[in-house]
């Protein structure tokens, strides 16, 4: 692991500055993806399970459409095909973007719509799961249904799928790494970079490697601590607390 | 801008070729995936403490880490992993193909281990007292009555992961495999037909997962174990 | 046929077996009878090894077992069990799972185990079921099946572990009757169970447990008309209210 602390050829540094540099841009673009992917998945979420209009067939089109077609391929979408199907100005403009922003921003609002239609289908699941009787009671309480999935259903829903949010934020650490085929210089993309400055293959994708396991534990703890703060004695049966 | 048609004609052979290698992956990672995949879970169940730790951090790493990460892994590491056990010395030469192949059993595997687990897990305690009262042996008791039950309890789960390998298949991009998406890249970059060649690959790529995940749908309603 | 001798399990600081001793002749059919909780189950399964025991000794024909002992399989192959459960194989037809144990664990022909099946199944009332799968049966029905199945070993020893626990009142009738027929044959047969009715008609003797021991023995009419113990009595009170 000497190899960290030995200087870049560029004299810019170490490299371990350069696995910082990627770690910073992973974490980034993990955890804005993931705030973009909770909002719209929630809002996609609810829309299908609304009883009528149109709202319920739009969230199954967008669901549908972001769960079918891999990852690669819509971010080469948002990074390629997309600033040519744009109107001549805005697509000169984004494709002129200064070098991380040019490939961070289709990342971002690739991974963020991506996980947003798996995270959609959980909260249709959640709240599928729900009683009915819980709906009702709303109703008849006069809530209207903004309120009652706000305030009533979403809570709930959010804690029976706890243990699958979890696994997604998992995931979308694991799926940063799909953006280095666009340029971005994250983790996976660093370890690459410093295998064929230094050719030790085994110590670059070693340490990376090793970075991986570490978030992956740091976000299973976050998650998990979540999970024990919100619990409610036993959900299902609806056991009183002690 | 318009989307040339004729541009996607002339370059549909080349996108079937590259989709027959995805399909070859996706086969070989599901047939190997499960098999080994199986041996873990058994394995994590063993009573061998060694075995079982040994499993259980086999399936934590390789879920822990990026697929890309692990193509690396095996694409940088197999040459010389070859050369030292056949003693050349060197890194030998192995083709793309194979290191695809293997990479995919191995990292498909940790992920059809969960499943499969979860699948023996959904299984009532009873059951491996009755088998145990009823003499089977412990192998006997495995091949004929726990696993056929756990497999059938998440078979829809593994088929859906089974459409999620189909998916990460494109992921062998990053060592310019002729994959589907890797065949379209490179027909993009000689013809400039970046446009055709990745909305094809789309709806290519759509229309096979969703005709499966539909399928997998209609499959969970038939599974229950007949109704009275 | 089967000595219980001085045997002791616990679980952690629990102890769920206190000593427990008692001899069952070939043909004899005992009813092993208490309150939740007292370790009848657990008495009965250390009888095939289900469970084990940290002390004492247990002989079933001429297997022996002990703590550490750990080759059961000659001895389940002459104990035939039933559980509370059913537990028949969910994936198998009703001729499946007769013949399955005969054929993997005795080695029969495959002729031979359908033949003694179909026998079974007509002694159990069941022949025109037998390519159905368990789902399609009533509990009744299974738990007939899982005796069949049972029977199929042709086993020394009977054991039952509250087979009509589970079942709806209307069909534990079906099952006590193949018990008493069963009984009537000659079969040694040990019975956790609930039913005072069988009880007193068809056992021999009882054995009453409370908190790990066997607290009272004695024949089945005398227990029910004479109880000794203070315990017996209460428990006896208990259930024959009804």
């Amino acid at each position: 692991m000497s190899l960290l602390f030995e200087p870049t050829p560029d004299g810019s540094g170490r490299y371990l500055d350069w696995i910082v540099s990627g770690l910073v841009w992973t974490l980034v673009l993990a955890l804005g993806a993931w705030t973009i992917a909770l909002i719209a998945g929630t809002l996609v979420g609810v829309a299908r399970t609304l009883p009528k209009g149109i709202l319920p067939k739009i969230g199954r089109l967008y669901v549908e459409t972001f769960r079918n077609i891999p990852l690669l391929v819509q971010m080469f979408f948002w990074y390629f095909v997309l600033p040519e199907l744009l109107p001549a100005r805005i697509g000169m403009a984004i494709k002129q973007m200064d070098p991380p922003w040019g490939s961070f921003a289709p990342a971002l609002i690739c991974l963020g719509l991506f996980t947003a239609a798996r995270i959609a289908e959980q909260v249709r699941a959640g709240l599928q799961a729900l009683p009915q009787g819980q709906s009702q009671a709303a109703f008849a309480l006069g809530f209207a249904r903004s309120g009652m999935y706000r305030l009533i259903l979403l809570p709930q829903a959010f804690r029976i799928i706890l243990p699958t949010l979890t696994n997604e934020f998992m995931t979308i650490f694991k799926n940063t790494s799909v953006a280095l085929t666009i340029g971005l210089i994250e983790l996976t993309a660093t370890a690459r970079e410093i295998n064929e400055n230094t050719f030790r293959t085994f110590e670059a994708f070693g340490v990376v490697t090793i970075v991986y396991l570490v978030i992956a534990l740091v976000a299973w703890q976050l998650m998990h601590r979540i999970e024990r703060a919100v619990q409610l004695p036993d959900l299902a049966s609806g056991k009183s607390r002690p | 801008m318009m989307v040339d048609l004729s541009a996607i004609a002339s370059a549909w052979p080349y996108l079937m070729k590259g989709l027959w290698f995805t399909l070859q992956i996706t086969l070989v990672g599901v047939t190997g995936g499960i098999v080994f995949g199986s041996l873990l879970a058994v394995a994590r169940l063993s009573q061998t403490r060694l075995l079982s730790a040994l499993a259980t951090s086999y399936v934590n790493l390789m879920r822990s880490i990026p697929l890309i990460l692990v193509i690396f892994w095996v694409f940088f590491l197999v040459p010389w992993a070859i050369g030292w056990v056949t003693r050349s010395g060197r890194p030998v030469a192995v083709g793309a193909s194979l290191t695809i192949f293997v990479t995919f059993v191995l990292f498909e595997a940790a992920y059809y281990a969960e499943i499969v687990r979860a699948g023996f897990r959904s299984i009532s305690p009873g059951q491996y007292s009755a088998c145990d009262a009823l003499g089977l042996s412990k192998l006997h008791a495995y091949i004929y009555i726990l696993f056929p039950q756990a497999i059938r309890n998440v078979l829809p789960i593994l088929l859906t992961q089974t459409i999620v390998l189909f998916q990460d298949t494109s992921l062998v991009y990053v060592i310019s495999a002729t994959d589907l998406l890797g065949a379209a890249t490179k027909i993009a970059q000689r013809d400039g037909r970046l446009v055709e060649m990745y909305l094809t690959v789309g709806v290519i790529y759509f229309v096979i997962c969703f005709a499966a995940s539909q399928f997998v749908k209609q499959l969970q309603g038939r599974l229950a174990y007949g109704a009275r | 046929m089967i000595e219980i001798n001085n045997v002791s399990k616990s679980y952690g600081s629990f102890q769920v077996l206190k000593g427990c001793s008692a001899n069952i002749a070939s043909g004899e059919v005992v009813v092993i009878c208490g309150p939740s909780g007292s370790g009848k189950s657990t008495l009965i399964k250390t009888v095939n090894g289900l469970e084990t025991f940290e002390s004492g000794e247990i002989t079933v024909g001429g297997f022996r077992l002990a703590p550490g002992l750990t080759n059961v399989a000659a001895l389940r192959r002459s104990v035939g069990m039933v559980f509370q459960s059913f537990e028949l194989f969910p994936h198998l037809t009703v001729l499946s799972n007769i013949t399955i144990a005969q054929t993997k664990v005795l080695k029969r022909s495959k002729a031979a185990a359908e033949e003694k099946a179909r026998f079974l199944l007509a002694r159990v009332g069941l022949s025109g079921h037998i390519e159905k799968y368990p789902a399609q049966l009533s509990g009744g029905q299974q738990q007939r099946v899982a005796i069949a199945r049972a029977l199929a070993l042709d086993p020394e020893v009977m054991l039952f572990d509250e087979p009509t626990s589970a079942l709806d009142p209307e069909m534990v009738n079906e099952v006590l009757d193949v018990m008493t027929g069963l009984a009537g044959q000659g079969m040694t047969m040990v019975c956790v169970t609930h039913e005072m009715g069988f009880a007193r008609s068809v056992a021999n003797r009882i054995l009453f447990m409370d908190g790990g021991e066997i607290v009272e023995t004695a024949e089945a009419t005398k227990f029910f008309d004479d109880p000794q113990s203070e315990r017996a009595k209460a428990f006896l009170a208990k259930i024959l209210k009804h």
